[in-house]
C-alpha cells in the first residue's frame, strides 16, 4: 500500500472531528448518509493501520513534526489499534442501528444534534487511544466527557437532565484530580511523555501520590466502585444509541489509560498493598454491580449496573500484573474490555428495541419478547454469554486468562471473585431471559419493529461470541505489548 | 491438515449447520425445517458409520488449532468418543422423527428444533473433545442450549424448573472450570490420552493438589450426572416436552456428566494414578448411595415421568460405579451401560410421551388396561422395563453382569448386594406399571383421548420406541457381534488397560 500512514491516522481521528461541525451545519440534508460514510471510513482507516502495524510493528508519530517533549506524540501499537478498531466497528454498527431513528434516539428531530455528537465522540475517543502524553490524555478525556454528557442530555427527560448534571460534575471533579497528578509529575520529571516518564520514574512518595490522584480521576470517569453512582442513571436515561456508545466505549477509554499508565509507568513503583487495594475495589464493584443488577426492575438500568460489575473484573488486572502472570492477565483484561464493548452495545440496543416496542422497559414488559423480537432476545442471550464468562465468547477467554493468572500467581482470592461474579451475572442475565420466554400472552402489545435493527444487535452479539473462537493471534500481540512494557515487577 | 482431520469437524457440523439453518427459517416453514433436520441426522449417521469403520481399523482422527496461547481447541476421534457419538447420532434421528410427530401444530417449533440440534452438536462436541478445555466449552454450550428446551412450554412450572436447572448446572460448570484451570496451571495443557492417562509420571509433590483437582472435576460433572445430592434438577426438568426428556435428560445431558467422569479417571489421571491416589473409593460410596436413593424415590412417584426420572438418577450411577471400581470388567460394564441405559431409558420416555399425548395418561395409577388399547407401545415399555430390571435376554442384563464381575474382581463383593437390591427395587417400581398396563381393568373413559385411527397412535410416535425396544433385545441377544456396544466396550477397555 503506497498511501502514507499519516493519512490513515488522520482518517481515524481528524476526519470525524472535522465532520462533526460539517454535519451540524449541513443539517438534515446530509443525514444519515454523511455520518455513515465517515464512520465507515474510520473503520477502513483503522484496519489499514492494523495491517501496517502487522507488517512493520509499532511506531510513534509526532503531530505536525513537533517531537516530544514539546509536541503532541501519537503512539500506534497493538493495544491502541485494537481499541480503535473495536471503537470504529461498534460505532459503525450503532450508526447502522440509528437509521431507525425512532428507536435509537426518540425521533428525527434529535438526529440533527445526535449525529454531530456521535462523530465528535468517535474522533475524540480515537485521539484518546492514540495519545502518547499525559496532558494530551487529559484533553482528549475532556472532549470525550463533553460529548458523553451532551448525549445523556439528549434523552430529554427530567431524569436525563439530572443524570447528565451529576455526570458532568463527577467527570469534572475527576478531570481536576487527574490534572493535579499531571502537574505534579511534570514538576517532578519535567516531561509529559508516557515513554519518557517510564524511563525517568523513581520510587518517590510524590510520584506515588501523583498516580493516586490520576487513578482517582480515571476511576471516577470509569464509574468504578465507589465512584459509580453517576453511571446507572446516566446510561439508562440516555437515548438507546447513546447508551450503547457510553457503556461500551466511553468508560473503556478512561479504563484503558488507567491500565496503560499502571503497566507502563507506575506498576514498578507502587506498593503491592496498593494494587491489592485497587483489586479489592474491583472485587467490590463486581459484587455490588451484579447484586444491584439482580434487583433492578428496569431493563436498561440492569444493563447499566452490569457495566459497573464488568469493569470491576478489569481492575483485577492491577494486582495480577504485579506477578509472573502479567502477560496472561494483561491480555485477558484487555480482551474483556474489547468483548464487553460489543456485548454491552448489543444488550443496550436490544433493550432499546424492547423499550421502543413496549414504550416501557420493566422486566414484566419483556414477557413474550422471545416470540415477538426473536433476534433481539437471541442477541441478549448471546451477549449475556460474555457477561457471564461462559463459552463460547470473548468474555470466557478473558475469564480463563484471568483465572490462570490468579491461580499461577497464587492470588487465589480473585478466583472466588471471578467465579462468584459469573454466577451473579447468570442470575441477572436470566432474569431478563426468563420473562422473555414466558408464554405467548401479552404478545399483541408489541409495536412492530423492523428486522434489520434487530439484525444489528445480533451482529454485535455474534462478534462477541466470535471473539471467543479465534482470539489467539490478537492475544499474542497483547501479551507481547505487556512484555515490551516491562511486564510489571 | 489433511482430509481426515476434517472428519471430526464434519461430525460436529452435521448438527450445528442444521441448527443455524433452522434458526434462519421462518416459523411456518415446517416442511423445510423437517427436511433439514432429518437430512442432518441421516448425514451424521452416514458419517458415523464411515468413521466407525476407520476407528475399528485403528485409525485416529484429530482436528486442532490454538485457541489461546498454549491452549488448543481439539476434536479427536477415538474408540471411547465413537461409543458416545454413535449413541447420540442414532438416538438423534429417532428422536427427531418422534419430535416432529409430537410437536405438530404447536407454536415456537423453530426455536425448539434449532436448540435441539444445537444440543446434539454440543453432545457430539463433548464426545469428540480431545482435551479438558474443549470438553468444557461444549459442556457449557450444552447447559445453555438446553435451557430454552426446558422452559419451552413457557408456563410457571417450566420456568421454575429452568431456574433450578441453571442454578445447578452453572454452579457445576463454575466448579469444573476452576478445577480445569488449576490443572492447566499445575501441569500445562492436558489432552486425553488413551492407555495410561495424561498425568502418568507426574511428580509426587503434586499428588495433594491433584487429589483436590479430582474432587473439583468430579463435583462439576456430578451435577449433570445427577449424583446425590446434586440430582434435584433432574426430576424437576421433567416438565419439558417428552422428546427433550427422552433424548436430553435420559441420554445427552446426564451422559455428558458420566462420560466426563470416565474421561477424567481413565484418560486424564489414568488407572495407575487413580489407584495410587485411591480416587475410586469415595466416589464408589456416593454412587452406591445414589443407586439406592434414586430407586427408593422412584418407588414413591405416581407421575410416570417423575418415576422414570428418579430411575435415571439411579441407573446413571451404574456407569460411574463401574468407572470408579477400576477393574477391566467393571469398565466394560460402565461403558456398555452408557449405551444400554440410553437405549432403554429413551424407549421408556418415548412410551410415557405417547401415553400422555394420545390418551392424556400421566400417572402410573391411570395405566390400567392401556395394554389393550396400545399393545405395541406397551410391548416396547415392557421390554425396556425388563431391561431396567436387568432380566435376560435384555441389554440391561449384560451391563449388570459385567458390573458385578468387575466388582468381585476388584474385591468389592458387597457391591453385588447393592446391585441385587437395586434390581429388586427396579422390579418393585416397574412391575406394577407393567402389570396395570396388561392386566389392570379399565373403568370409564381415558382422561383425554386425542387420537382414534387404525393405528394406536401416530406412526411417527410409534416407530421410534419400537426400534429402540428392538435394539434393547438385540444388544442382549447378540452381545458378541462386532457392532454391539459390548464389543466396543471391550475394545475400549483393552485400550485403557493397555493389555
Amino acid at each position: 500500500m503506497s498511501v502514507s500512514p499519516e493519512v490513515w491516522l488522520l482518517g481515524v481521528c481528524a476526519l470525524p472531528l472535522l465532520a462533526a461541525p460539517t454535519v451540524y451545519v449541513l443539517g438534515p440534508r446530509c443525514l444519515p448518509l454523511l455520518p455513515m460514510a465517515v464512520s465507515a471510513s474510520v473503520l477502513v482507516s483503522a484496519v489499514a493501520l492494523w495491517f501496517r502495524f502487522v507488517e512493520k510493528g509499532a511506531w510513534t508519530y509526532a503531530l505536525a513534526g513537533w517531537d516530544a517533549p514539546l509536541g503532541i506524540l501519537w503512539r500506534v501499537d497493538a493495544t491502541s489499534l485494537l481499541m480503535i478498531i473495536a471503537t470504529a466497528l461498534v460505532a459503525l454498527l450503532v450508526a447502522l442501528f440509528s437509521q431507525e431513528e425512532e428507536a435509537a434516539m426518540g425521533g428525527s428531530k434529535r438526529a440533527v444534534v445526535f449525529w454531530p455528537l456521535f462523530l465528535f465522540l468517535l474522533g475524540s475517543l480515537n485521539a484518546l487511544f492514540l495519545s502518547g502524553d499525559i496532558f494530551n490524555i487529559y484533553v482528549s478525556l475532556e472532549l470525550v466527557s463533553l460529548a458523553a454528557v451532551s448525549m445523556v442530555v439528549l434523552g430529554g427527560s427530567v431524569a436525563a437532565l439530572r443524570a447528565a448534571m451529576r455526570y458532568l460534575l463527577i467527570a469534572l471533579a475527576g478531570s481536576m484530580s487527574y490534572l493535579l497528578g499531571v502537574g505534579l509529575l511534570y514538576a517532578l520529571f519535567g516531561t509529559l511523555d508516557v515513554g519518557l516518564l517510564a524511563e525517568r520514574m523513581e520510587p518517590v512518595a510524590a510520584a506515588r501520590f501523583a498516580f493516586v490522584l490520576m487513578a482517582v480521576g480515571l476511576l471516577a470517569k470509569t464509574a468504578l466502585f465507589p465512584l459509580h453512582v453517576w453511571l446507572p442513571p446516566a446510561h439508562s436515561s440516555a437515548p438507546t444509541a447513546a447508551s450503547a456508545l457510553l457503556s461500551a466505549l466511553v468508560v473503556m477509554g478512561s479504563m484503558y489509560w488507567l491500565l496503560r499508565l499502571w503497566l507502563e509507568v507506575f506498576a514498578p513503583i507502587m506498593p503491592v498493598a496498593f494494587a491489592q487495594l485497587l483489586g479489592a475495589l474491583g472485587a467490590l464493584a463486581v459484587l455490588w454491580g451484579s447484586a444491584m443488577a439482580l434487583v433492578q426492575r428496569r431493563l436498561k438500568l440492569l444493563v447499566a449496573y452490569s457495566t459497573i460489575a464488568q469493569f470491576g473484573y478489569v481492575l483485577l488486572l492491577l494486582p495480577l500484573t504485579q506477578s509472573m502472570a502479567a502477560a496472561a492477565a494483561w491480555s485477558g483484561g484487555l480482551w474483556l474490555l474489547l468483548s464487553h464493548a460489543f456485548a454491552k452495545s448489543a444488550m443496550f440496543l436490544a433493550a432499546g428495541l424492547i423499550l421502543h416496542a413496549r414504550r416501557r422497559d420493566y422486566l414484566s414488559d419483556v414477557v413474550g419478547a422471545a416470540s415477538q423480537l426473536p433476534m433481539a432476545v437471541f442477541a441478549l442471550g448471546l451477549a449475556g454469554l460474555t457477561l457471564m464468562g461462559l463459552p463460547p465468547s470473548g468474555g470466557f477467554v478473558a475469564k480463563w486468562l484471568l483465572l490462570e493468572a490468579s491461580i499461577s500467581s497464587g492470588q487465589w482470592w480473585w478466583v472466588l471473585v471471578l467465579i462468584g461474579g459469573g454466577f451473579l451475572a447468570a442470575g441477572y442475565v436470566f432474569s431478563v431471559l426468563k420473562p422473555a420466554f414466558r408464554g405467548p400472552r401479552g404478545a399483541a402489545q408489541f409495536a412492530p419493529v423492523p428486522h434489520w435493527p434487530q439484525a444489528v444487535c445480533l451482529a454485535m452479539a455474534v462478534i462477541s461470541v466470535l471473539m471467543g473462537l479465534y482470539p489467539a493471534p490478537f492475544l499474542e500481540w497483547l501479551a507481547l505489548a505487556a512484555g515490551g512494557a516491562g511486564g510489571g515487577g | 491438515m489433511n482430509g481426515s482431520a476434517l472428519l471430526p469437524l464434519l461430525l460436529l457440523l452435521s448438527s450445528l449447520i442444521p441448527a443455524l439453518l433452522i434458526f434462519a427459517l421462518r416459523e411456518p416453514q415446517a416442511v423445510a425445517r423437517n427436511c433439514i433436520n432429518l437430512t442432518g441426522a441421516v448425514v451424521k449417521l452416514a458419517l458415523v458409520a464411515g468413521v466407525l469403520w476407520g476407528v475399528y481399523r485403528g485409525w485416529r482422527f484429530e482436528f486442532a488449532y490454538e485457541l489461546l496461547p498454549d491452549v488448543a481447541f481439539s476434536l479427536r476421534i477415538d474408540a471411547l468418543a465413537m461409543l458416545f457419538v454413535t449413541l447420540s447420532a442414532v438416538l438423534w434421528l429417532l428422536t427427531t422423527v418422534y419430535a416432529i410427530g409430537y410437536l405438530a401444530g404447536t407454536p415456537n417449533q423453530r426455536r425448539f428444533f434449532g436448540f435441539f440440534s444445537l444440543c446434539v452438536a454440543a453432545t457430539v462436541g463433548i464426545a469428540l473433545a480431545g482435551n479438558l478445555f474443549t470438553f468444557f466449552l461444549f459442556y457449557e454450550l450444552l447447559t445453555l442450549s438446553t435451557y430454552p428446551l426446558v422452559v419451552h412450554r413457557g408456563n410457571r412450572a417450566s420456568l421454575q424448573a429452568g431456574r433450578i436447572y441453571l442454578a445447578y448446572t452453572v454452579a457445576g460448570g463454575a466448579v469444573l472450570l476452576v478445577g480445569i484451570a488449576w490443572l492447566y496451571v499445575l501441569v500445562g495443557p492436558v489432552g486425553f490420552v488413551e492407555q495410561g492417562g495424561a498425568l502418568r509420571g507426574v511428580s509426587e509433590e503434586l499428588y495433594p493438589a491433584l487429589r483436590w483437582i479430582f474432587v473439583l472435576l468430579v463435583a462439576g460433572f456430578a451435577v449433570k450426572a445427577a449424583l446425590v445430592p446434586l440430582h434435584i434438577w433432574l426430576p424437576m426438568a421433567m416438565v419439558a416436552p417428552a422428546p427433550v426428556s427422552a433424548l436430553l435428560h435420559a441420554v445427552a445431558v446426564v451422559k455428558a456428566g458420566a462420560f466426563g467422569i470416565v474421561r477424567v479417571i481413565y484418560d486424564v489421571y489414568g488407572i495407575d494414578l487413580a489407584r495410587t491416589l485411591d480416587l475410586g473409593s469415595g466416589l464408589l460410596l456416593v454412587t452406591v448411595a445414589t443407586i439406592v436413593y434414586g430407586s427408593l424415590r422412584a418407588l414413591q412417584q405416581d407421575d410416570l415421568k417423575r418415576r422414570l426420572a428418579y430411575s435415571t438418577v439411579s441407573q446413571l450411577s451404574y456407569i460411574v460405579l463401574g468407572a470408579s471400581i477400576l477393574t477391566p470388567a467393571a469398565i466394560v460394564g460402565a461403558l456398555v451401560h452408557l449405551v444400554h441405559q440410553g437405549v432403554m431409558k429413551i424407549t421408556l420416555f418415548f412410551c410415557a410421551g405417547i401415553f400422555a399425548e394420545t390418551l392424556g395418561v400421566h400417572k402410573v395409577s391411570e395405566l390400567n388396561g392401556i395394554g389393550r388399547r396400545m399393545p405395541w407401545t406397551m410391548t416396547a415399555f415392557t421390554i425396556s422395563g425388563f431391561g431396567m430390571m436387568a432380566l435376560p435376554p435384555t441389554a440391561g442384563f449384560i451391563s449388570k453382569w459385567y458390573l458385578g464381575l468387575g466388582a468381585v474382581q476388584g474385591g468389592y463383593d458387597w457391591v453385588l448386594f447393592v446391585l441385587l437390591l437395586s434390581g429388586l427395587l427396579n422390579a418393585a417400581y416397574f412391575l406394577p406399571a407393567i402389570y396395570r398396563g396388561w392386566f389392570g381393568r379399565r373403568e370409564g373413559e381415558w382422561p383425554h383421548e386425542r387420537y382414534q385411527q387404525r393405528l394406536e397412535t401416530k406412526a411417527s410416535l410409534l416407530v421410534p420406541p419400537l426400534v429402540t425396544a428392538a435394539l434393547t433385545l438385540f444388544f442382549g441377544l447378540f452381545a458378541g457381534w462386532v457392532l454391539s456396544p459390548l464389543y466396543w466396550a471391550e475394545l475400549i477397555a483393552q485400550l485403557e488397560m493397555g493389555r
